[in-house]
């Protein structure tokens, strides 16, 4: 599904990634961990375009998109999370998710101002669309609620209920899990597992390594900018190197 | 926390409905009340201003870009129109729209290179259009008469009606205000609209969503261009005499006014925000050469206690008062 072929990102002299591969097989979740600065943020960033790497390669299911801005990424089926949550606070919750309905709309200018019978019906449809993810993701009775207002757990929902409107092929989480309690993280887990049986792909970069442990298929651990392991969890656990790195021998 | 259901929102629907008929009736009635006093003119220049503002506040309020330069593009459709007319007896509807397409086409022309740039640098970048503007009018004498301005401009005419009078221009003015103000109304609440709010919100989250951020911005920029202009045009065979002092950059920055004092992200706001400025400088007339002052406190007196426009704060300042009334008078 996805290939990251060698990135290195340089900002001055600092380097943030150094020579980072790894692929992400369709309909796994793929988890990415690695101690605060290994540059896990980084890395979704150049994968989603928001970055340019400094060198490298990023593939989407075959096809070369390293230098492809978020805009077209989302035409072609890849749609992220942030991890401060990055939601249209002065939208409804509802509204939020019809954005994440936007490239399933054709209207434009002209035909919304005029209320044209087809732009009309579209609305329609787009309102029908989001109230689904809304009861996908369980927020529908906030959907009149300011985004804005909401509190930061339901927030993260409405995040993942606005990305999967675009029906991603692959969603990349930036720590889903932050800032949730333990109930709130376990409701996150059955979601996420939910989406991977909807035949979406999910990576995700997080702390919470129960989480990681528990709903991962593969694992990519990485490390000051360097990838350090990768596998499935039970073989990261087991990883000697892995342990040193987050208990900070050696 | 409370959810809607399908037939309250029809019922919402409706409500919409309801307020734009009722604006559109108090619209209608109000020269009745003035009696073809001076105040019917005042009025005309609200329902321009509210076009001006309105354009302004589909980039401004919704888009949440800034433009100093909106001044140009009024001008920019009152000259054109009233050359081509008066100079070359072209038919004034037929330029209305020529005129209108062509300063859309340069404000996406110019919108591509200058929308990249965000707050202050656009701020810069849209003031030095508007000031480019302003000085080809004055300089242009052949064309424009240069700081003299233009007159001879033709009245606009409908089969025998010749719109030559204060009541016959209001009618024309709001008309087409009240229609634009309609298609904004609906045009915010469409896809285009969430398009809009959402750069506003969060470019990035916007962008990931597949809204094409750097177009939508130039479309929005141009269309708020063509509005103006089709306001240029209006008040270039209302006045029939333009001169590039009605152009400036102090209208701009008096455009910008409005929008804020009345409401960012509300269309009737614009109108609100345009009716105070219109009306003040004709109760403080002691001001007149210092309104740039008065706009300049205004504008922080509002974003220090009403930061939502009148708008918003007017409804919350009734609450207030009441409550505190309300509160006085338990207690005592």
């Amino acid at each position: 599904m996805l290939e990251v072929k060698a990135i290195t990102q340089r900002f001055g002299g600092v380097t943030a990634l150094e020579d980072v591969s790894f692929g992400v097989k369709a309909s796994d979740i793929t988890g990415i961990i690695g101690p605060n600065g290994a540059g896990k943020t980084t890395l979704f960033n150049i994968i989603t375009g928001i970055y340019t790497a400094t060198s490298g390669t990023v593939h989407l299911e075959g096809k070369n998109v390293t230098r492809m801005v978020p805009e077209k990424l989302a035409t072609l089926g890849m749609v992220r999370t942030f991890q401060n949550i990055e939601l249209f606070g002065k939208m409804t919750v509802l509204e939020n998710v019809m954005v994440g309905l936007h490239t399933k709309g054709t209207s434009g200018i002209l035909s919304s101002a005029l209320r044209l019978p087809w732009q009309v019906k579209e609305e329609r449809r787009l309102r029908e669309q989001a109230h689904h993810w809304l009861s996908f993701t369980g927020i529908t009775d906030l959907a009149d609620a300011e985004a804005g207002s909401l509190p930061f757990g339901k927030g993260r929902l409405l995040e993942i209920a606005r990305a999967m409107a675009l029906e991603p092929k692959l969603v990349l989480m930036d720590e889903p899990a932050a800032g949730l309690n333990s109930r709130e993280t376990l409701e996150l887990a059955r979601l996420i597992q939910r989406i991977r049986e909807a035949g979406v792909t999910v990576a995700l970069v997080e702390h919470d390594m129960e989480l990681v442990m528990d709903i991962c298929d593969a694992i990519v651990v990485l490390n000051l900018g360097r990838k350090l392991a990768e596998g499935t969890p039970q073989e990261i656990q087991e990883n000697p190197e892995v342990v040193s790195a987050y208990l900070g021998e050696g | 926390m409370h959810r809607i259901d399908s037939r309250d929102k029809k019922k919402l629907f409706r409500h919409e409905w309801v307020k734009f008929a009722l604006f559109s009736l108090l619209i209608m009635i109000l020269p009745v009340l003035f009696e073809g006093g001076y105040l019917l003119n005042v009025f005309i220049f609200v329902g321009i201003h509210t076009l001006l503002a309105v354009a302004l506040n589909l980039l401004l309020g919704y888009a949440g870009q800034i433009s100093l330069g909106q001044a140009a593009f009024f001008g920019l459709g009152a000259f054109a129109s009233g050359i081509l007319t008066a100079t070359y007896g072209q038919n004034p509807w037929l330029m209305m729209v020529v005129v209108a397409a062509a300063v859309g086409l340069l404000a996406f022309a110019i919108g591509f290179p200058i929308l990249k740039l965000k707050g202050h640098y656009l701020a810069m970048a849209t003031l030095g259009f508007g000031i480019i503007v302003y000085i080809i009018f004055n300089e242009a004498v052949e064309l424009t008469g240069g700081p003299s301005g233009f007159s001879g401009i033709p009245n606009l005419t409908v089969g025998g009606i010749t719109f030559d009078s204060d009541f016959k221009n209001y009618y024309l003015i709001w008309g087409v205000t009240l229609v634009t103000i309609l298609l904004s109304l609906n045009l915010v609440n469409s896809r285009i609209g969430r398009g809009l709010r959402a750069i506003h919100d969060s470019e990035v989250a916007a962008r990931v969503m597949g809204v094409n951020v750097r177009l939508m911005k130039v479309q929005i920029f141009a269309l708020s261009a063509v509005i103006s202009s089709v306001a240029g045009s209006l008040y270039a065979h209302t006045m029939t005499f333009v001169s590039p002092t009605s152009f400036g950059f102090n209208f701009s920055v008096e455009l910008v006014t409005m929008v804020i004092i009345g409401g960012l992200g509300s269309i009737y706001g614009s109108f609100l925000g345009a009716a105070l400025l219109t009306l003040l400088p004709e109760f403080l007339r002691a001001f007149q050469d210092y309104d740039i002052v008065v706009y300049g406190f205004l504008l922080v007196f509002m974003t220090m206690f009403m930061p939502g426009g009148l708008v918003r704060g007017i409804p919350s300042l009734v609450q207030n008062l009441r409550a505190r009334i309300g509160g006085g008078a338990s207690d005592a």
